[in-house]
């Protein structure tokens, strides 16, 4: 009885407890479904975004940069495509076999399997690591083979910056290079850090750089979690940088670099009407080639030690006492003071001012204004500038664009210092020691006068000065662009410009100081000036014309051509070239004879190339392969 | 169930109904197989239709077996498999390494498994034996915890937590229908919550780590709580109707792991959404809603017990791996029955369901033994 009493309540409990599993399985089951319910529909938005994320990657493709051509359209910098090697860290299955193998392969140093190292500690996910850049194509062929047994590693097709003219284009153009941490912290752009990608380090790479850059794109792709490649997405397109026409001719430009040769030296050409600056060239200069590709130490040393400067923009950054090359400036301001131009003055070799006498070059004996020109002759305008004063004349040597900073997309320009009183007052205020006395002196404006003392220009300056007196035109220089639109008049009387470019006229087809130089064509003809800038105060006897190459005097020509229609000025400075006729204008009568015939410019060009053991490429090369030997035996 | 005159009497007396919604649930697992595998049969949807089948197979034979010969087994098989239990823990200990299974020829026999099924039958049997007037004493108990926790402690050390913790859930469930009095439950739960810092501080470093993700899976989401983190983007993403078959990106891409084992249901719920989700919890409830029905209708105290206790396997199967893969429960390696690839868990559900099919088989035959 009691046993079958506790049966039958043994079965209710039995059920009472079923129900209760049953109620909590139940309970369950709506929990699952709920949070089922909760992950795919409430917060399906977040998932999904989180599945794409997990599903596409971006990788950054640097876009390609954008052409610099010249006037004519003809490529100053392109791109070439080469080969390289990256390691994408997150697919990089076993670093040390990887690493071993491919620096085998591709010949790696310790220093670039240091860095590369270095780069894959840092680095994280899908941003690449560079392992080598400008992989010959026997070496990226090794490597692609080895692939399949190196995940992680990416043999790919790139672009690398060339110049077809290498240094020619040096100093004017710049070079590229992998973006430093500075510049990187400065703009916080990850493209910056994208291997492969480079930006402008100098001259108009530099300065042109956001025109040039372009857009970087994306190749999207899929991919599995272990980094496998599944397939391309339809990629973000990268646009490429935008092409920059630039002003220069770039056959002129590379004449002119070849005809400066060996000299230490700079060459401008500017369209006198328009401003357009056609050759601006500055030698030697550095192959912005290998810059491109990086440096190395021995070649750097070599370059920076050159006594010749290669790594100085001369036409820009090089500063020189313009010598007799403002006589003509100083001619236009004097007739603007009411000097005839017919007045004489008698040249006995020298002006005495007091008790100092002021050496002229020669005995010229009575000159007037336009022979004065022609024989640069100093005493004219020692007596000239002191009649009217120097602040007198400062305006016009301004005016003529002595002095100026241009607009011109360039990295640096220094532009020198056209004196005056004030100036001077200013100077002695500011500077200690830097001039003796406050006040503007006569022997001041004697020096002034034949370009010597306090006034300082550069070559570019001097090349405008020139363009302004052949087309009296306020003409700008302009690196970018061609342009067609004549500069507006400067206001200076056209019979002041006539007499001074007939001065000019008489320099080179007179019996001038550059009767040497004169143009080997038929009814073209080219005015110009000499001039001789001294590099240290003359002692003795000794001008600056013989001894040690550093002390010789810098030899400067400005010039203009056709003399009957100006069309073409400019200016050359020869580096310790001893005098402007002899180092600076035939280089002048060289490069201008190119624009109107090429054939006999390079003919010329041939026979001095031959003399000095090659043309520029092939003196370039022998260069570079020496610096490579140099740095092969110090290493 | 179905009944007609075409139909021979052996084949109409299986329960249709149960046998439809095992093959739906067993299609779901081989399509998501098939799925994970990018399409291919290779290497797990064939492999897992051929120990599908082979199972099935069995376990429909089992219905034939009668409640006396199951009652008659019980003990000794249970003490095969806690012999085996102990085996597999030598070989461990020779091994110097954590195992789990016994290779017996070709199969590798995992006795852990075994033990889910086998605990509801001694149990079950120990109930049966026992007289009900003893029901609230301590001799309904300490046996009990004798039988659970040996199985329970060996599985433990393998150390296999997930498996343990079936057992011991099952057990459980067992004596609670067989109607042990309700405050030792309540009492063992708060026993249980005090003792959890103990627990903690027993456990391998790798359970650690998998209760502390559970608890906060993004805290470090590419490391160990990648599973959760990933399995909830590639359920989260399928939204109501999925990314379509075979269009799976986490599963496919193989941000999903293991995809085609304990996260099958993740793999599945991305292609197939919610719909496809709730449909499969559906199936489930039905075929565990049958198998209590089949403990409610049972005319003995064993068949009572012992189909409360198979149905309480599947659903603790069920219920702990879509906890776990929905961020619910922690990362314990419990397989989702008959869908997950593998072995085991088909065979143990199959051994229960095949019980549960005779126990029922017995109910309409009226065959009863009280």
């Amino acid at each position: 009885m009691n046993q079958r009493l506790t049966s039958a309540h043994q079965s209710i409990s039995f059920s009472r407890r079923m129900l209760l599993i049953g109620g909590a399985q139940v309970a369950v089951g709506g929990l699952l479904v709920s949070r089922l319910g909760w992950l795919s529909v409430a917060e399906n938005d977040r998932y999904k975004l989180a599945s794409e994320n997990n599903r596409v990657q971006l990788i950054v493709v640097p876009p390609r940069r954008g052409w610099i051509v010249d006037r004519t359209g003809k490529p100053i910098a392109i791109n070439r495509s080469d080969f390289r090697i990256d390691i994408i860290p997150e697919q990089l299955e076993q670093p040390e076999t990887t690493l071993r193998t491919l620096a085998e392969v591709l010949e790696l140093t310790t220093d670039d399997v240091d860095r590369i190292l270095r780069e894959l500690k840092a680095s994280k996910g899908f941003k690449p690591v560079q392992v080598a850049e400008n992989v010959p194509y026997e070496k990226y062929a090794a490597v692609t083979v080895r692939l399949p047994e190196m995940p992680g590693v990416q043999a790919m097709r790139g672009f690398s910056r060339f110049y077809p003219d290498g240094p020619a284009v040096g100093h004017l153009i710049g070079y590229v290079g992998a973006a430093s941490a500075e510049e990187y912290e400065k703009e916080n752009n990850p493209l910056l850090i994208t291997p492969g990608f480079k930006i402008g380090k100098e001259g108009l790479e530099e300065t042109l750089e956001q025109r040039l850059r372009g857009q970087p794109g994306g190749q999207r792709v899929e991919l599995t979690a272990r980094g496998k490649l599944v397939r391309e997405l339809t990629p973000k397109p990268d646009r490429s940088g935008n092409t920059v026409q630039l002003a220069i001719d770039s056959d002129l430009q590379e004449f002119a670099a070849r005809r400066l040769g060996e000299e230490s030296g700079s060459c401008v050409i500017i369209d006198c009407l328009t401003g357009d600056i056609l050759a601006m060239v500055s030698m030697p200069a550095y192959d912005p080639n290998s810059f491109s590709d990086g440096i190395g130490r021995t070649e750097w040393s070599s370059l920076s030690e050159d006594p010749r400067k290669p790594l100085l923009n001369k036409v820009l950054n090089s500063l020189y006492p313009p010598g007799s090359t403002i006589k003509p400036m100083g001619a236009l301001a004097l007739l603007e003071h009411g000097v005839n131009p017919a007045d004489r003055i008698h040249c006995p070799g020298g002006y005495r001012l007091g008790n100092r006498f002021f050496r002229c070059l020669g005995r010229h004996g009575s000159v007037d204004m336009r022979r004065a020109i022609a024989k640069s002759c100093n005493t004219y305008f020692y007596a000239m500038g002191h009649r009217v004063g120097y602040d007198n004349i400062a305006p016009m040597a301004k005016r003529l664009g002595l002095g100026a900073e241009f607009n011109l997309p360039v990295v640096s320009q220094s532009y020198g210092t056209v004196p005056n009183s004030e100036w001077k007052l200013r100077k002695f205020n500011e500077k200690k020691g830097f001039v003796e006395r406050p006040d503007w002196t006569a022997s001041d404006t004697l020096n002034a006068s034949i370009g010597q003392g306090f006034l300082i220009v550069n070559p570019l300056q001097l090349a405008i000065m020139a363009a302004r007196i052949a087309s009296g035109r306020n003409v700008q220089p302009k690196l970018i662009g061609v342009h067609k639109e004549p500069a507006p008049l400067l206001g200076i009387p056209p019979e002041h410009l006539e007499m001074v470019r007939g001065g000019m006229w008489q320099v080179v087809n007179g019996d001038g100081t550059a009767g040497a130089s004169r143009l080997p064509l038929e009814g073209i003809e080219m005015s110009g000036k000499t001039g001789t800038a001294q590099v240290r105060r003359i002692t003795g006897g000794q001008r600056g014309q013989s001894g040690d190459w550093r002390y010789r005097d810098h030899g400067l020509f400005v010039f203009f051509a056709p003399s009957s229609n100006p069309r073409y000025a400019g200016a050359v400075v020869i580096e310790h070239g001893m005098g402007g006729s002899r180092a600076a204008a035939p280089v002048a009568k060289d490069v201008l004879t190119f624009l109107f015939d090429r054939q006999k410019a390079l003919q010329s060009l041939g026979a001095l190339e031959q003399q000095w053991g090659g043309t520029l490429a092939e003196r370039t090369a022998r260069r570079a392969a020496a610096i490579k030997a140099a740095s092969a035996a110090r290493a | 169930m179905i009944s007609s005159a075409i139909i021979p009497q052996p084949l109409a007396r299986l329960p249709w109904r149960l046998i439809f919604m095992v093959i739906g649930i067993g299609l779901i697992g081989l399509l998501t197989l098939y799925s994970s595998a990018g399409g291919s049969m290779r290497p797990w949807a064939l492999k897992q239709a051929i120990v599908f089948a082979g199972f099935f197979t069995v376990a429909l034979s089992m219905s034939w077996i009668k409640e006396s010969t199951i009652k008659a087994v019980s003990f000794p098989v249970y003490g095969a498999v806690l012999i085996m239990l102990i085996l597999v823990e030598m070989l461990g200990f020779v091994g110097k390494g954590a195992q789990r299974w016994l290779d017996v020829g070709p199969i590798r026999l995992q006795p852990s498994e075994f033990m889910k099924p086998v605990i509801v039958l001694v149990l079950a049997r120990f109930y049966d034996l026992l007289p009900p007037g003893a029901i609230r004493s301590w001799r309904a108990i300490w046996p009990a915890a004798t039988l659970l926790g040996l199985p329970f402690f060996l599985i433990l050390i393998q150390p296999d937590m997930g498996t343990a913790l079936m057992v011991i859930f099952i057990g459980i469930t067992v004596i609670f229908v067989a109607g042990v009095p309700i405050w030792l439950f309540i009492g063992g739960a708060a026993v249980i919550a005090a003792a959890m810092p103990l627990a903690y501080a027993m456990m391998h470093d790798y359970q650690r780590r998998r209760v502390l993700i559970f608890l906060d899976p993004e805290a470090d989401p590419l490391g160990a709580g990648y599973h959760i983190t990933q399995s909830k983007i590639a359920i989260g993403s399928g939204g109501i109707f999925g990314k379509g078959y075979l269009q799976g990106s986490q599963s496919h891409l193989d941000y999903l792991p293991e995809g085609h084992t304990d996260f099958v249901f993740a793999t599945m719920v991305e292609e197939w959404g919610l719909f496809g989700g709730v449909l499969l919890i559906l199936a489930f409830a039905a075929v565990i809603r049958w198998g209590m029905q089949v403990s409610i209708r049972a005319r003995t105290r064993f068949a009572q017990l012992a189909a409360a206790g198979l149905s309480a396997t599947i659903f603790f199967y069920v219920a702990i791996n879509l906890m776990m893969v929905m961020g619910l429960a922690p990362v314990v390696g419990v397989p989702l029955p008959l869908v997950s690839f593998g072995g085991s868990a088909v065979m143990t559900v199959m051994l229960s369901l095949g019980l549960l099919m005779a126990l029922e088989r017995q109910q309409r035959t009226g065959n009863s033994l009280s």
